[in-house]
């Protein structure tokens, strides 16, 4: 075989290569970037950005550059509140996603061959559906004059306990949240779940396992790659999630995501928006890297 | 059956009845004769009617498929060669531009291109604008289809093509890309699902011009819910329902034919 460097293969990596990443470094490094900067200028009087003025009549300083708005992001409360609020919110619906999901995937891991794409592909398939119209869903379900409101509300009644709003609470945004995210969820589990050996788990049952012990001591340890992928895929976009809140929530449930939306299209304040933008980044790289980090395959644990 | 079986597939009806149920919910309401979304009066296709009739809607609709058809084909031909880059040469920097938008949230895409059309380019923002953010984060999803197909392909094929004197090019148009071409359609049809449904990303880069699909649904969601609603999420389902259907034959079909 002909190995690697002739011209004509080199011409033909960049042809290959050069298109897809001349349009990703305009589109999205670029776009990046200027993100970064815009963070580090000044608001303009009406909205978006004050003028780079020339030094002369610069009213801001020399470059028309500051760091004013990250000052601003750590001297309020409120924004670490709502930073937190969102992490709180995201952890949540990652670890119900990881409740609901699990038995799900062990048991389409577990089928017959031939069932087990049926099963995955009726887990993907809501996806079809809108984005929006999966939240929309629960706003009719929800409700104050829905079957279900109606039913939980006889049954605290039941108890003695006043009628309660499902909708427009955090209870709402949690159960859209996890509705919006359960695939991402099944599917890496899944994924690792079906490599599994049997024999591991006729060997431990040998060995005089019980079912939980089989589970705890043998199935969930060689599932945690599975789990930290799953999880790194519904914790980090819960994190930068405006819309459940937004059409789910209540006035108070606002998370960065609602935070960063109303810095554009509301108060059009885009270096405090850029700002909350560069610190998301921050959060969902260092969670990017912690799951990574747990993800990778486990070391055989040595006696 | 044993005992965790049994746990297990209740668990299991129970994460599917999640998933299905609401959905159900809004198909059925689209067929009821009420303006609210609460009890079951009787069977009509007045939100359907009413659909049809709503000027700005349909122009929306239009809008929201040139959108989807020229993003999906942008997509579909980058995203393809990061594909095939990606698969046949070790290459650093290409994978991290390709799947970093796919992972990360929305908004910040959204957001970083809203600045850049707006300060850089000086882009009014409207179909063009949405059109090149959809491209941007589907050549991630396309890529990644097409490399999987490269993955499980045998690589003997392509060298015995060189073997044989075919040139880069010979050996692309003769044997990979009929070879992929099931993934590169899956991916185009994929694009286009996800063109056609976001919201995040179509928010941020939308302007104020043109009626665009899921801005409409959500402005709907937001001030006046009617159940014309449910009748355009039902259309919509039936529309993506069909390429996902599609998209999955053409893949399996691969697959079939693999396991030969």
């Amino acid at each position: 075989m002909i190995k690697g460097n002739t011209k004509a293969n080199r011409t033909a990596k960049w042809l290959v290569s050069g298109p897809p990443l001349l349009f990703l470094l305009v589109f999205f490094v670029a776009p990046s970037l200027i993100m970064l900067f815009t963070s580090l200028r000044f608001p303009g009087e009406f909205g978006g950005l004050a003028p780079i003025a020339a030094p002369a009549e610069a009213v801001h300083g020399e470059y028309g550059l500051t760091l004013e708005t990250y000052q601003f992001f750590f001297s309020d409360i409120l924004y670490a509140e709502i930073f937190l609020k969102s992490f709180a919110v995201a952890a949540a619906s990652t670890l119900i996603c990881l409740i609901m999901a699990y038995p799900l995937a062990l048991l389409i891991a577990r089928s017959e061959k031939r069932f087990r794409n049926l099963m995955v592909l009726l887990v993907v398939l809501p996806f079809a559906s809108n984005f929006l119209i999966r939240i929309y869903a629960w706003m009719i379900i929800l409700g104050p004059e829905s079957v279900f409101s109606h039913f939980i509300n006889a049954l605290l009644g039941a108890f003695g306990i006043a009628p309660v709003t499902l909708l427009f609470s955090p209870f709402a945004v949690l159960v859209g949240m996890v509705y919006v995210h359960l695939p991402f969820m099944v599917l890496p589990l899944y994924t690792n779940l079906e490599k599994h050996d049997p024999a591991l788990l006729d060997a431990a049952q040998d060995l005089g396992a019980n079912a939980w012990q089989r589970f705890w001591r043998v199935t969930w340890p060689l599932s945690l790659p599975g789990v930290f992928s799953g999880a790194a895929l519904v914790f980090i976009p819960v994190l930068g999630m405006f819309a459940v809140p937004d059409i789910l929530g209540g006035t108070g449930d606002i998370l960065i995501g609602n935070l960063i939306k109303d810095q554009f299209l509301g108060t059009r304040d885009w270096p405090f928006g850029s700002t909350l933008s560069i610190m998301l980044t921050l959060a969902v790289l260092a969670i990017t890297a912690l799951a990574a980090w747990f993800a990778r395959p486990a070391a055989i644990p040595e006696r | 059956m044993r005992r965790s079986n049994i746990w297990l597939w209740s668990a299991a009806a129970l994460a599917y009845a999640f998933l299905y149920i609401p959905l159900i919910i809004v198909v059925v309401y689209s067929f009821n004769d009420s303006k609210l979304n609460a009890e079951w009066v009787g069977f009509t296709l007045s939100w359907y009617v009413a659909l049809f009739n709503n000027q700005e809607m349909l122009i929306a609709a239009r809008n929201s498929l040139i959108i989807a058809v020229s993003a999906s084909f942008l997509a579909t031909i980058l995203g393809t060669m990061a594909g095939l880059a990606i698969h046949r040469y070790k290459l650093k920097f290409l994978p991290l531009l390709v799947f970093t938008p796919v992972a990360m949230p929305e908004i910040l895409l959204g957001v970083a291109l809203l600045l850049f059309f707006l300060q850089v380019l000086n882009l009014t923002l409207g179909m063009i604008s949405i059109i090149i953010a959809h491209t941007t984060f589907c050549i991630g999803f396309v890529a990644i289809i097409v490399r999987a197909r490269l993955q499980g392909m045998d690589e003997s094929i392509f060298e015995a093509a060189r073997d044989l004197g075919a040139s880069p090019w010979q050996t692309f148009r003769l044997i990979t890309l009929p070879l992929i071409m099931p993934a590169v359609v899956a991916g185009a049809l994929m694009s286009f699902t996800l063109s056609i449904d976001d919201f995040v990303i179509t928010f941020f880069t939308k302007g104020v011009g043109e009626p665009i699909l899921p801005i409409q649904i959500y402005t709907m969601i937001k001030i006046a819910v009617t159940p014309e609603v449910n009748a355009i999420s039902t259309l919509l389902m039936l529309l993506t329902l069909t390429m996902i259907i599609i998209a999955a034959k053409l893949d399996s079909g691969v697959l079939r034919r693999e396991a030969k």
